[in-house]
């Protein structure tokens, strides 16, 4: 039983760092803005969230650093993409590119160095209940965070006007011009949203999974996440699901190559991608849900004619 | 109020001018709109009719001038204060978005922050009271043109205003269903509201409108009142000088006449869940008479032509027949070198590259079809020879230009449609497909362009003309047939068409119209 609750444990670890940043990405795609910068804005939240913490001795500071630092980097992008309208391709890979060069250089006195961690949730009574008290009460505080995100971003794209103005610049950002909505103060506000989380992400890999300083650490996450917000068709629960899938197979296959099991450990590595897109194109195979759930208006610059 | 001597005046615009770069968009222009009047803007594409409303709905900032509403100076700085006013828009090029729905739509713009499902019911209410009944829940990727605007006068409709700007708001309409937007337009106006009213067609301006200010140029070169003015006297104002009648030359022995283009039960699966699917498309084109097609934009007429032009190919070769010959599995370049020919609707982007000169604009549609003339050995091109049939074009054509080899994008609107149909009618095609012929174009440019089609029908081509604007297919064509929700109707001679019954065509009067007929070849 142990065992179990252990992986289980360890899949929500995982899942939850790509979870947050593909959240935060979703509401950057919602408002019609491509920022493939997501990997350098979660390495960048790594490397700051590690260090406030190894500095200050607090993790909480440290993950406010973190926070903060995801933020920062993507105010970047944003003030190059909506202000001065570069291609936000070329501009998200070269703040990846940055960030994972910038991270390795403010990093290189952390490393080898112990970091802080943040405590598990312990509350008494609760956590100690057999088998559901340390998935439900036990975890780390980011796990809480992740799934309220999920949650909050949800009810916020669906039910909330605001969530309908940023749905519609998504769509078309000229109309929203024309009716006299702020295309460009709404794309800041989500693309800053973007890296806060992105920068969460990364403080959850420094903080939690591995308190330590490793130069690129985030491995390939940042594109993970982004891959999940197109397969699961921009909405935030097939998200969760996808993260917690390649979670799964991730946490599954690790165990499987300890194991022995006489398959190459190649083709087990490379599972999780597969059963992530398998499962989230079959959710997603309703062609018209798909079309009505793309933001059409994504990635393109945008100048309103004054 | 009382100390304004026009204490009619609901909005008056004095000196306002726009410059974009070099262009001066709008120059000094005057304007009075009385209360409850339905005022009508006229000018040709260019003349600067959306960038003065533009600037009176605050989306676009003046250079200079000064605008009273109420006889109070008032600067607006952008749509929601002119919305704070009392000033709303139905746009030309609907601001809708297509993944919400009409509910979502309306919501968007009213600033109130009441729940959708109260909007849902006014808006319902509201479409019910005006006869424009609209469903709010529908997705607006989901419902016609005719449809679309309904939601966008709901809309305008909703924020109360005193003054309702339409930008060319029957251009997507059936003739029936601009009749409707008539009523609503006389209901408005008894109801003491203003209507500014763009349009480029004279006779319903002259139907409705009190009053007209024409532009030209960017100026203001009179106002009238249009119903003691003629369609030719308005039209002359708008273009400064007179427009030459299209000739259309009765074309004789067109039943016998060999048929060049045949569809035979042309049927294609939509491409994305907002298209159109063709539903058994029959049609014949014989040598000598050109063929127009109506219908309301978006029933599938772009599908249609991307399946005849070979932009998309069939399952069924003999579904498209290029002089007596299987075309259906061929691309646009085979299909061309049958001696067919092709317009797209769009002029920029796809019926020629923007940011390339006229004479490689030229090599890229003809290169294969002219190959022996425009490329020699080892496919080294031959610029002087399609610089020369690029002038001859430009000649023929009258393309006015600014340089003896311009970019495509640097050419108006017009002068480059008339270089693109210039550019297939030198070839002298068997079989001419041309979608939207002289959308956006002024009318001197429109009627070389289309008499330029009915002479290439008269010496012996197939001409098929896709449409929306049924004036021009009741200048041209020999017979109309209409598409209406991907299904096309039977070609009816031009001497028996009448704007009723192609209008009640547009309509979807004749559902599933295809099944009935099967053209004999």
């Amino acid at each position: 039983m142990d065992i179990t609750v252990n992986i289980l444990l360890t899949i929500a670890t995982a899942a939850t760092p790509l979870l947050i940043a593909a959240i935060g990405e979703l509401v950057v795609e919602r408002s019609g803005v491509l920022n493939l910068g997501v990997e350098g804005m979660m390495i960048m939240g790594a490397v700051g969230g590690f260090g406030a913490g190894y500095l200050t001795g607090s993790p909480w500071i440290g993950l406010l650093a973190a926070i903060a630092m995801g933020a920062l980097f993507s105010l970047l992008f944003a003030v190059m993409t909506l202000s001065l309208a570069t291609n936000q391709v070329a501009t998200g890979l070269s703040l990846t590119l940055l960030g994972l060069g910038l991270s390795g250089m403010m990093g290189t006195s952390f490393v080898g160095q112990p970091g802080q961690r943040l405590p598990n949730l312990d509350i008494p009574g609760l956590t100690s209940i057999p088998v559901v008290g340390r998935l439900l009460f036990g975890q780390d505080p980011i796990f809480y965070i992740s799934i309220a995100l999920t949650a909050a971003v949800a009810w916020f794209l669906f039910k909330t006007r605001t969530g309908l103005t940023l749905r519609s610049i998504g769509d078309s950002h000229t109309s929203a011009h024309a009716l006299g909505i702020k295309v460009i103060r709404y794309r800041y506000l989500a693309v800053i949203f973007g890296g806060a989380c992105a920068g969460l992400a990364g403080g959850h890999l420094s903080l939690v999974y591995t308190p330590q300083w490793v130069e690129n650490m985030t491995a390939g996450r940042g594109w993970i996440a982004l891959a999940l917000v197109v397969f699961a068709s921009w909405r935030p629960w097939r998200v969760l699901a996808g993260a917690y899938i390649f979670g799964a197979v991730w946490i599954g296959q690790l165990h499987a190559q300890a194991f022995g099991i006489p398959v190459p450990s190649q083709l087990l590595s490379s599972l999780p991608y597969l059963a992530t897109v398998v499962v989230l194109v079959l959710i997603s195979r309703n062609k018209r849900l798909t079309m009505m759930n793309t933001p059409a208006s994504l990635g393109q610059p945008f100048v309103p004619d004054r | 109020m009382s100390a304004n001597h026009d204490g009619a005046n609901l909005l008056e615009v004095r000196g306002l001018t726009k410059i974009f770069g070099t262009l001066t968009a709008c120059d000094h222009v005057d304007l009075n709109i009385a209360k409850g009047e339905i005022h009508a803007l006229l000018g040709e594409n260019g003349a600067g009719k959306s960038t003065l409303v533009k600037m009176l709905f605050g989306s676009l900032e003046p250079n200079s001038g000064e605008i009273f509403w109420n006889g109070q100076a008032v600067r607006i700085a952008n749509p929601g204060f002119a919305k704070k006013l009392g000033i709303g828009m139905v746009f030309q090029h609907f601001s809708l978005f297509e993944a919400l729905t009409a509910a979502e739509n309306i919501a968007l713009s009213l600033d109130d922050g009441s729940p959708i499902s109260t909007i849902a019911a006014k808006a319902r209410a509201l479409s019910y009271s005006y006869g424009l009944p609209l469903d709010p829940e529908s997705l607006v990727g989901d419902l016609s043109v005719g449809e679309r605007q309904r939601i966008e006068i709901i809309r305008c409709l909703l924020q109360t205003p005193q003054l309702i700007i339409l930008d060319e708001p029957t251009s997507v309409l059936t003739p029936q269903e601009a009749d409707k937007l008539f009523e609503t337009l006389e209901r408005l106006r008894s109801e003491g509201k203003s209507i500014l009213y763009i349009s480029h067609r004279l006779e319903e301006v002259k139907r409705i409108c009190d009053r007209a200010t024409v532009l030209r140029h960017g100026k203001v070169v009179g106002h009238c009142n249009p119903r003691e003015e003629t369609a030719a006297s308005l039209a002359r104002m708008m273009v400064g000088n007179e427009v030459k009648a299209v000739v259309r030359a009765p074309a004789d022995g067109i039943e016998t006449a060999q048929p060049l283009l045949e569809i035979r039960a042309l049927s294609r699966k939509p491409a994305t869940p907002f298209s159109i699917p063709l539903k058994n498309i029959n049609l014949t084109v014989r040598a000598g008479e050109v063929i127009g097609i109506a219908g309301v934009a978006g029933n599938g007429q772009g599908e249609f032509f991307e399946t005849v032009s070979g932009e998309v190919l069939q399952q069924d070769a003999a579904s498209v027949r290029i002089r007596g010959k299987d075309a259906g599995g061929l691309g646009i370049t085979g299909r061309r070198l049958m001696g067919a020919a092709f317009v797209p609707e769009e002029r920029l982007g796809h019926g020629a590259a923007p940011r390339m000169k006229l004479s490689e604009n030229l090599l890229l549609s003809r290169h294969a079809t002219d190959g022996k003339v425009f490329v020699g050995t080892g496919g080294m091109v031959k610029s002087e020879a399609i610089y020369g049939a690029a002038q001859r074009i430009i000649k023929a054509m009258d393309v006015r230009k600014s340089a003896p080899d311009p970019e495509a994008a640097a050419l108006s609107g017009g002068n480059l449609q008339k270089f693109i149909v210039g550019r297939e009618l030198d070839r002298r095609p068997g079989v001419m497909v041309v979608n939207q012929p002289t959308w956006g174009v002024d009318a001197g440019a429109a009627a070389h362009i289309r008499q330029a089609l009915i002479e290439l029908a008269r010496s012996g081509s197939a001409v098929l003309v896709i449409s929306q604007d049924l004036d021009e297919l009741f200048e041209i064509s020999d017979s109309i047939a209409v598409m209406h929700n991907g299904e096309l109707s039977r070609p009816l001679p031009i001497a028996e068409a009448t704007f009723e019954k192609i209008g009640l065509l547009m309509g979807g009067a004749e559902p599933g119209h295809a099944e009935h007929i099967l053209e004999t070849a």
